[in-house]
């Protein structure tokens, strides 16, 4: 399947990507080499198989909800690149 | 005992001087703290250097020791690929994203590791998100092969690689996602062990494609993989697709006997497409195999050509949901100045990441877009079971499965760099392997022009023994995985 441009832009901005009006072409060149390799799933019938998500079929074990951790908050904001009193800060979302 | 001793010396032939006191481990970590400083400039193979904090790690093996508490590891230096969260070192992947990143906790592998009493030297250099097969998609810039510095040393795990060939470490760690510790293990010339997926926890590790990621290590012998793989593996309640399965001494269960092991040769692996040299060293491992007593069985793995569009849509469709995490906001990149939210993320994105990571989450987020999801997520995902359903069959009548570990040796820098297509195709023989979620082993078989070239065995789910037990005797027979680099021309 063949993509545009506007595709490229259209994939970028759901994945909060910035493409440069300079890069798209070369970016909507490769990003079309990889679709065309993936097509060739196309060619192969699997009308009867059903999807494989963990490859020994495992399911997700659930563990008794109990607090396992104590609160780490002071370590972990610790990496935040701004902050104020505790709290991630962002610029105004809301005027 | 001199330092060349030291630096070439295996895991298990060092931790039995460790044991012996011929040796400290603070000798032992200065030595590879001392060739690290002094291959590093050339080699670019690792990120963050821990010395300090390796000498103490050191000295408290060595009181270890001397009391008669010794663990697998005890005194061993280690270097862990960056993508083990590490508690209080930066922990990077490779990536201006997490260029400052320094976690609050530890990894259960580098817990683990530790517990063995394992001394970690520093963290080593990879592509970035472990997306890449040279190194050149690292933020920090390429490791070079140690074998020939004009040439990729393989990746993701191509820090580790490299550190191990050039002796700075007995013992390094990697992750393979799709081939990231087989393709740098055969183009370094190492001994390089992925797992079982839920064999090793993988909590901890930054995430790529979680149905794929696998930690796993490198050494200089089948022997010592089969020591770190014990001391690395087992449940953890912090992952909850580790494997509730008993791990067993893969050490205390490696033996010589390879008597009336089945061994297949897929079709689709042997085929025209191979290069005739890599073709050629990889037949004499395995006739080495099959003088021991190994039958050697042609078999069929007839949708092995599927793996790598199954791949290239779940590997992008689970990273461009994992990836989504970094926001700008909680940690990592930040641009600067951003005028509103939208920009924040938008620019925080673009700049924090480099163009294969964004050529990924692009790729990723339009197989999972509306529209597009039972195309090719669903669909892939149907393929992938297709694609295990072979190996399942295959393993009817065989104990492994064999092939190359790449389809050729270590190349330059920037040739494949242009079509990001051929340089997926660097993993055309490791793909599948994740995929169908088996475990599978580089050992070296040999060198095409004075580079090396990787044997790969393929084991049953949660057979890593019978694997380890082949590169062991193959490793005993012959002398491949004794060649080194000429480490003096490494040294400035």
């Amino acid at each position: 399947m063949s993509v545009s441009p506007q595709d490229v832009e259209k994939v970028a901005l759901l994945a909060r990507l910035a493409i440069s009006e300079s890069d798209l072409p070369e970016v909507t060149e490769r990003f079309g080499r990889v679709l065309g390799l993936v097509d060739e799933l196309n060619t192969i019938d699997t009308e009867t198989v059903v999807p494989m998500s963990n490859p020994h079929d495992m399911h997700q074990r659930l563990r008794p909800d109990i607090v396992t951790g104590q609160n780490d908050r002071e370590n972990l904001m610790a990496s935040a690149p701004a902050q104020e009193q505790g709290y991630f800060l962002v610029p105004k979302v809301i005027d | 005992m001199t330092d060349n001793a030291l630096l070439s010396g295996s895991v298990s032939s060092l931790r039995q001087q460790l044991r012996d006191r011929a040796v400290s481990s603070e000798e032992l970590t200065r030595a590879c703290l001392e060739r690290i400083e002094a291959c590093n400039g050339a080699l670019n193979a690792v990120i963050t250097m821990c010395s300090e904090q390796a000498l103490d790690s050191a000295r408290e093996a060595d009181k270890a020791i001397a009391k008669g508490d010794i663990a697998s590891l005890t005194g061993i230096p280690l270097l862990h690929k960056d993508i083990f969260c590490t508690n209080g070192v930066r922990t990077t992947c490779g990536s201006r994203m997490l260029e400052q990143f320094v976690p609050a906790y530890d990894a259960t592998v580098v817990t683990k590791m530790r517990g063995e009493g394992a001394v970690m030297l520093g963290k080593c250099n990879m592509d970035e998100f472990a997306m890449g097969s040279s190194n050149e998609t690292s933020f920090f810039g390429a490791v070079r092969n140690p074998w020939d510095l004009n040439c990729v040393p393989g990746g993701s795990s191509g820090g580790s690689a490299a550190a191990l060939a050039a002796g700075m470490a007995p013992l390094v760690t990697g992750t393979d996602t799709g081939g990231s510790i087989r393709q740098p293990a055969s183009l370094c010339g190492v001994t390089g062990l992925k797992p079982t997926y839920g064999r090793v926890s993988r909590l901890g590790i930054i995430a790529f494609a979680s149905s794929l990621d696998q930690a796993g290590p490198m050494a200089r012998t089948a022997e010592d993989c089969a020591i770190a793989l014990t001391a690395m593996s087992g449940i953890d309640a912090g992952d909850s697709t580790s494997a509730d399965i008993p791990v067993p001494d893969f050490h205390a269960g490696l033996h010589h006997d390879v008597q009336g092991l089945r061994i297949g040769l897929p079709r689709e692996y042997f085929n025209e497409d191979l290069d005739p040299d890599v073709r050629e060293r990889v037949m004499a491992a395995l006739s080495a195999l099959e003088q021991a007593g190994a039958t050697l069985v042609d078999i069929e793995l007839p949708h092995s050509h599927y793996a790598i569009a199954t791949y290239y849509v779940i590997a992008p469709a689970e990273a461009s949901a994992n990836l989504a995490r970094y926001d700008g906001v909680r940690f990592g990149y930040r641009c600067e100045d951003p005028v509103d939210l939208e920009d924040l993320y938008l620019r925080s994105r673009s700049e924090g990441f480099g163009e294969e990571v964004q050529r990924r989450i692009l790729v990723g987020t339009y197989a999972l877009s509306a529209g597009f999801y039972d195309a090719y997520f669903n669909k892939a995902q149907q393929v992938r079971r297709v694609i295990t359903e072979d190996f399942t069959r295959a393993f009817e009548s065989v104990d492994v499965i064999a092939g190359p570990s790449a389809p050729g040796v270590a190349f330059q820098f920037g040739a494949k760099q242009q079509d990001p297509v051929a340089m997926y195709m660097e993993d055309i023989y490791t793909l599948a392997v994740n995929l169908a979620g088996l475990p599978g082993l580089s050992t070296p078989a040999g060198l095409i022009n004075g580079m090396p070239v990787g044997l790969q065995l393929i084991g049953k789910p949660f057979d890593e023994q019978t694997i380890l037990n082949a590169a062991h005797r193959l490793q005993s027979d012959t002398d491949w995985h004794m060649a080194r680099p000429q480490l003096e021309t490494v040294a400035p």
